[in-house]
């Protein structure tokens, strides 16, 4: 029987692997394909908390609606997120994160 | 319309006059002096209602400070008015003399510019000095103390464009600012010990003040800092030659006659606490002693005919200080007051009456044989010239007798102070009488000299009355009732003392009249007597050194420490942080993502140790 | 049985995860992430959290995923060209991302909270979907219309966004 710690680890591993993806890899749609892995690693902790803090013999269904809000804010966040990139690209002609460096001082 | 009502209009007229005359009547004069001496007739009335009623009460106006401490203490700082024998006379003083001085004015000041200025000048002072007289707390006495003095600095800063006058001002308020600051902290004092403030209710026993005569003695002797300061003792004595730059009626109502005698009041106010402090008196007696005799040197040096009286004002100032340190009783100085008061003011007036026919020519020695040109003057100023040296049988005698005639009961080596102080008063007076009046004109203004308009003469002649009359026998007891204290002869005096004070009065004038018989200048020259003593200059170098240096090390601490160290050192410190952490925006997205996530991992950290 | 699914999907999962990561081919990654969804979903599933998983097939796998594929094809991705790795980066990533999973080992391994078994249901049980839509639409009636209102403002915003020249 997994125990709440197996999904919570295994939740934690992915959002992990999802934080290395953001920091390590030079593209940016690889870039923001690991932010979408990142959350859906906290839905899993979610829904997890969600099977297993069960209120008056049944699933916590508040944790079921707050992963129903962040798949939907996550889908808006991709659409507005990769309209920018493509303007991005039209203005530099590159996905390279190391070639965007004028915010600086 | 009731006791208290009356004494409230008395006060409060005057203010009401001087509001007016600053707001309606700038551009008319009848109406600026009319308001004027009519809010002085008001006053005039009023004081003399209240004694001859006799009234004798303490009516509270309002509470203007009331806290409360706990539940059964307050902090209240009433303002009311004191009635009683004391404040009754010193109100009959006040309230007679300053009409006449208002009516006088019309005459002396008819040509002049700021005429509005000057009686609203006026009123703000009959307002204030009253106020003095009737205040009923220390507190109360200390605001309207505060009030003459910005009224003597407007009048005497009424010549402002010239240098001079507006100096003057300057000096007579911050002069008595330093006394003032004793005298405030002298009423702190008292406030801490006894917790109550009121003149009803002063004793020396009362509070934290049992028992204690050092603590007693200090108390008394930081409010005599307001005395020093207001009746210009030595050494704070300073400004009060100095503010003769002022028009002549204020000279002789303000400094001679009423303000400068509010330190004296102040005196006779508190005298439960200074007759029970010994040492205490022992320091006013010797102060009001140095200054007496001090003052009367310098007098014959001068050569201004208000510079004469002004030194002469702070000499007897002197013998009503030394007066109250004899802690005789109350009514000690105040009736030197009462008789200098009427005697000064009107040798004052006389002095402004030469002054006006000799077109502001001031100087002595532009001055003689005036008494063919101006004979009415003349003889007011005889009557007030006697009544100060001391003739026997006019005022000043009866008073300034008293004095001495106590100090050789109580205290000998003062008793010897004071008589040379009484022979060098007929000297000058008899010196400036003598250079003035009599002789032959040494200049052409003492040539063309005239008489003065009538509007200024009668009050002299007025004033001619009480100088001669007010020592006598039944004046003095409607005045100075057995409640203000007695006025007794000081026990048994031998037969010569009598003959010592009527000696020094002959032979202060005789010598006067021998040296000064028609000079062309002045054959006694005393450097020391001209130069005021130099302590005028040592003043100078004192404020110019010390507080000057004061100021440049203030000024360097100012520049070098707080604003150099601190407020710039403070903002070139962020800054500099701020330019190092400038160095972390590196343009690189994955730097700031690899701060982000080391920032939450030291979040974390954080949280999981601090639990 | 439920033992069996949770290793295998979970396994999956992080193997397909590591492999977005890792891949160099964007498209690659992209396609690995979906793997990395759907099993995901089943781990939902599994936790009696059916609606869930599906939403998360048919919205996260099928909608945001099939997005990212036609950008890549827009912008014409090719497999990004390894430049000079930065050594300190590479470190200092390594170093926070382990540091993340040893605090979490920590975490989980010393509260005794985590270590329930799964329980059971109690009492009569109504459809979960039934649940969710109650909870939904009585609950949380005003965020789910905030949340319509931001996803028309975003789509107003990517209309604007994508205009050749901002005007």
């Amino acid at each position: 029987m997994p125990t709440l710690a197996n999904y919570l680890l295994a939740s934690g591993i992915l959002f992990a692997i999802g934080l290395g993806g953001v920091m390590l890899r030079r593209s940016i749609i690889v870039i923001f394909m690991s932010l979408e892995m990142m959350l859906s690693a906290a839905n899993l902790s979610l829904v997890a908390f969600s099977r297993y803090g069960l209120v008056n013999g049944h699933q916590n269904f508040n944790a079921q609606i707050l992963v129903f809000f962040i798949i939907t804010v996550a889908a808006a966040e991709v659409a507005v997120g990769l309209a920018i990139i493509v303007s991005l690209y039209r203005a530099r002609q590159t996905t390279h994160v190391e070639d965007l460096d004028t915010l600086k001082f | 319309m009731n006791i208290s009502m009356i004494a409230w209009i008395t006060l409060l007229v005057p203010l009401i006059a001087a509001a007016l005359i600053v707001l309606v009547t700038r551009t008319s004069k009848p109406l600026a002096s009319g308001l004027a001496i009519l809010s002085a007739l008001v006053a005039f009335v009023g004081a003399w209602t209240l004694f001859i009623a006799k009234t004798h009460g303490d009516f509270l106006g309002f509470n203007w400070i009331n806290v409360a401490i706990d539940l059964d203490h307050h902090f209240t700082i009433p303002l009311g008015l004191l009635i009683d024998p004391l404040s009754r006379t010193m109100l009959v003083i006040v309230a007679t003399i300053a009409p006449l001085v208002f009516i006088y004015s019309l005459g002396y000041m008819k040509e002049e510019e700021g005429y509005w200025r000057y009686f609203a000048g006026l009123a703000l002072f009959l307002f204030s000095m009253l106020g003095i007289v009737l205040a009923d707390n220390l507190v109360m006495m200390f605001i309207f103390w505060e009030l003459v003095g910005v009224s003597s600095y407007i009048l005497i800063g009424h010549y402002f464009r010239k240098n001079s006058a507006a100096d003057a001002a300057k000096q007579a308020f911050l002069v008595n600012r330093i006394g003032d600051f004793g005298f405030m902290l002298g009423i702190l004092f008292i406030w801490l010990a006894t917790g109550d403030i009121s003149f009803a209710s002063l004793n020396p026993e009362a509070g934290a003040l049992q028992g204690q005569p050092v603590m007693l003695a200090i108390g008394v002797v930081l409010i005599f800092c307001g005395t020093v300061g207001k009746s210009a003792q030595f050494p704070l004595h300073v400004w009060l030659p100095n503010s003769m730059e002022g028009p002549t009626p204020v000279s002789s109502l303000l400094h001679a006659a009423t303000m400068v005698a509010a330190g004296v009041y102040l005196l006779a106010r508190i005298f439960p606490l200074l007759a029970a402090s010994p040492q205490a008196s022992e320091i006013v007696l010797w102060i009001g002693a140095i200054t007496a005799l001090g003052a009367g040197f310098l007098a014959i040096g001068q050569d201004d005919i208000k510079g004469i009286l002004a030194y002469s004002t702070i000499s007897q100032l002197g013998y009503m200080v030394a007066g109250a340190g004899l802690a005789v009783s109350a009514a000690l100085p105040m009736f030197h007051l009462f008789t200098h008061a009427f005697f000064k003011c009107l040798l004052f007036l006389s002095a402004g009456s030469v002054i006006l026919g000799m077109h502001h020519e001031q100087d002595i020695w532009k001055m003689g044989g005036l008494k063919n040109k101006m004979p009415l003057t003349f003889l007011a100023y005889l009557a007030g010239m006697l009544a100060l040296s001391g003739c026997p049988g006019l005022s000043g005698s009866f008073s300034k007798d008293l004095i001495m005639a106590h100090a050789w009961a109580d205290h000998r080596a003062i008793f010897w102070v004071l008589v040379v102080g009484a022979a060098l008063t007929p000297f000058y007076m008899a010196r400036q009488a003598s250079v003035v009046f009599l002789g032959s004109p040494r200049s052409d203004h003492a040539k063309h000299a005239h008489e003065s308009p009538m509007v200024m003469v009668l009050p002299l002649l007025l004033l001619a009355i009480p100088s001669i009359a007010a020592g006598w026998g039944f004046v003095k007891n409607i005045f100075f009732p057995e409640a203000l204290g007695s006025l007794e002869e000081a026990g048994h005096l031998p037969w010569f003392v009598e003959w010592i004070f009527i000696s020094a009065f002959v032979v202060g004038i005789a010598l006067a009249f021998a040296i000064y018989r028609n000079p062309a200048k002045d054959p006694l020259r005393i450097p020391l007597l001209a130069n005021r003593f130099y302590i005028d200059a040592f003043y100078d170098w004192a404020v110019a050194t010390i507080q000057g240096g004061f100021a440049r090390l203030c000024s360097f601490i100012d520049r070098w420490f707080i604003n150099g160290i601190l407020v710039q050192g403070s903002a070139t410190a962020i800054w500099f942080l701020g330019f190092c952490l400038r160095f972390l925006q590196v343009g690189n997205i994955q730097a700031y993502a690899f701060f982000f996530g080391a920032g939450v991992i030291a979040l974390i950290y954080v949280l999981l140790t601090v639990h | 049985m439920l033992t069996v699914a949770f290793w295998f999907f979970a396994t999956l999962m992080i193997a397909f995860g590591a492999s977005v990561v890792l891949l160099r081919n964007p498209v690659s990654c992209a396609m690995s992430l979906v793997m990395s969804f759907i099993s995901l979903a089943a781990l939902f599933i599994t936790l009696d959290a059916a609606f869930i998983g599906i939403i998360q097939i048919l919205v996260y796998a099928g909608a945001v995923m099939v997005l990212f594929l036609f950008i890549i094809m827009l912008l014409d991705l090719r497999t990004e060209e390894s430049r000079s790795l930065n050594i300190g980066a590479t470190v200092g990533g390594l170093l926070v991302v382990s540091a993340f999973i040893a605090f979490l080992v920590k975490i989980i391994s010393s509260t005794p909270a985590f270590s329930q078994k799964l329980p059971d249901f109690v009492g009569p049980q109504t459809s979960e979907v039934k649940m969710i839509g109650f909870t939904l639409f009585q609950t949380f009636w005003l965020p789910f219309e905030v949340v319509g209102v931001l996803l028309l403002v975003a789509t107003v915003g990517v209309v604007v966004l994508s205009r050749k020249s901002l005007r």
